[in-house]
């Protein structure tokens, strides 16, 4: 169990994280969601023990992470922004590094080692100077040396930054794979990968905590969730005769397609399917709407702004 | 304690495995060789003073230092600062002391091996002459303790910047003055406004005086500790500054 109690960071003048407390238990994937600059690598560099909080405390499986510091970052896995490496080393002699590091010796060290190119499909730049490899691979053996002693809890500050479509896909499946017993915490602002790795997600905005909550919970904020969309040969009499229905809430068309929002009476798509048929309309395409995450995320951090204006 | 140990191990050999995966090693043993045997033929005299000992050897040692160490101390942590992999380092299980004393062992221990590549120059004395080998391997001994004391001074500055050419600059000035500490043109400048006993205390913390009695053959135990305390002084500040400068 990870357990934030007012975690705060300041650089000089500028909080970076103000009084952010929150829990997370085994079995949860956490994604730290937020605009750049919002406190997200930050709030990771202290629960890795990297840098001490200003005010507040924070505790890994009830070490904490300043007074038993060495203890809790045992148990962690930390893939720090920007994947830094030892570029002079190769890829085996510096996971061997990171093996030695985490107290692995001899034999174990090799088959720690062996494990993790595994994993991470490192086998053929094994030998090869990590500077000279690519975007991808680098990231790649950032990951490798955080999953090296299959720590209860991984931090990954944005796993996927500068890999290829295939490749994101694979460390999402390793993720997901790895996260059943382990608490994995990462931060991104791909928002498609909150949906597609994450069991919890929080959105921070200027070091402050503005939702957590399932991503489920979060889609169903936004003002696209169960909101019908239909294209047919008249939109502009189409979205005049769905904004007379008592379902509908508002309609707006835009990109060929006209969009209901529900106004929370009834069942909206039945009754859009309903009016459909009795209008005789060429309805091409017609669908349910799931809710738009980035239509979330860019209503809470603008409301909270909005705030800090007034 | 053993896993302080272990722990430090695993780092100074990775630092060491840095070392020779670059040019870096390379090139600082060619040259320190090639310059400790240039001063000690040409501006030593070696063979015409017709005197069997390494004396003129060990005597350009600090001005080499003065140059090379500060070049092998300068990337000690402005380069992992520059790269982000102090972050990765100190989010291992590792300490910051344990990471500090670590990479100052890589680089001495690094120092210490050019200074054994020198051995050449002890066969060709022996060859010539009879030297008095206790006081050969006490000019060694002091050589390799003014090289830590240095590399210490380096090792904190570099903490200071991620720029290596800034810990360079800082770190030969700095050094410059405790090689010169003893000397009557820094001694003048304090002597003024300063009561005697302080002016003594700083003619003290010149490398050269305690240098000088070591590689004259003189293993004074006060030399010794005074080595060593420059040395712990210097990683305890650069500890300090390892924990200040992270977050920055």
């Amino acid at each position: 169990m990870i357990e934030a109690k007012k975690l705060t960071r300041c650089y000089g003048d500028f909080t970076a994280v103000d009084r952010l407390s929150f829990r997370v238990d085994s079995g949860t994937v956490l994604g730290f969601l937020g605009p750049n600059g919002a406190g997200k690598s930050t709030t990771m560099k202290m629960l890795t023990g990297f840098l001490p909080p200003t005010s507040g405390s924070a505790s890994i499986h009830g070490h904490d992470i300043v007074e038993d510091s060495v203890a809790a970052r045992r148990l962690i896995g930390y893939l720090p922004e920007g994947a830094p490496l030892y570029g002079e080393l190769s890829v085996a002699r510096f996971l061997e590094f990171v093996a030695g590091a985490r107290g692995y010796r001899g034999a174990e060290s090799g088959r720690r080692v062996d494990a993790a190119i595994e994993r991470l499909q490192l086998d053929e730049v094994r030998n090869q100077t990590i500077e000279t490899l690519s975007k991808g691979f680098k990231r790649r053996v950032g990951l490798a040396q955080a999953i090296l002693s299959d720590p209860p809890v991984l931090v990954l500050d944005e796993p996927t930054d500068g890999l290829d479509p295939n490749q994101k896909q694979q460390v999402r499946r390793l993720i997901r794979d790895m996260s059943a017993d382990k608490i994995i915490i990462i931060s991104t602002h791909i928002l498609e990968e909150v949906d597609a790795l994450c069991t919890r997600a929080m959105i921070i905005a200027r070091g402050r905590l503005l939702a957590d909550d399932s991503p489920a919970s979060l889609l169903a904020r936004s003002r696209y969730a169960r909101a019908v969309s239909l294209s047919c040969d008249d939109l502009p009499a189409a979205a005049s005769a769905l904004s007379e229905l008592p379902e509908a809430s508002d309609v707006e068309i835009r990109r060929g397609l006209v969009t209901a929002f529900p106004s929370g009476q009834g069942d909206l798509f039945d009754a859009v399917s309903r009016l459909t048929r009795d209008r005789g309309w060429q309805v091409s395409r017609m669908q349910l709407e799931a809710g738009r995450l980035d239509d979330v995320f860019r209503n809470i951090t603008r409301e909270s702004s909005a705030e800090e204006v007034a | 304690m053993n896993q302080t140990l272990a722990n430090i191990s695993v780092v100074v050999r990775r630092e060491l495995a840095s070392y020779f995966a670059t040019p870096v090693a390379f090139v600082f043993i060619v040259i320190f060789l090639i310059m400790s045997g240039a001063f000690t033929f040409y501006l030593g005299g070696f063979y015409e003073r017709e005197i069997a000992d390494l004396q003129p050897f060990f005597q350009f040692h600090p001005w080499l230092y003065l140059f090379l160490v500060p070049a092998v101390g300068m990337r000690l942590w402005a380069e992992e600062r520059k790269s982000g992999t102090v972050e990765l380092l100190l989010t291992l299980p590792v300490t910051a002391g344990e990471a500090v004393v670590a990479k100052f062992l890589a680089a001495w221990l690094f120092v210490g091996l050019a200074l054994v590549l020198t051995f050449p120059i002890w066969i060709t004395v022996n060859v010539l002459g009879d030297p008095d080998n206790g006081v050969v391997i006490a000019g060694y001994l002091g050589s390799w303790l003014m090289a830590g004391g240095f590399l210490a001074i380096s090792a904190c500055l570099s903490a200071l910047t991620r720029n290596q050419v800034v810990a360079f600059i800082l770190s030969v000035v700095v050094c410059f003055g405790f090689l010169l500490s003893g000397l009557p043109m820094v001694l003048d400048a304090f002597r003024a406004w300063l009561p005697q006993t302080l002016v003594d205390a700083i003619a003290n913390l010149s490398f050269l005086g305690h240098f000088n009695s070591i590689s004259r053959g003189v293993v004074d135990f006060r030399d010794l500790v005074y080595f060593g305390l420059v040395i712990a002084f210097w990683l305890t500040a650069n500890r300090i500054l390892v924990e200040i400068k992270k977050a920055q």
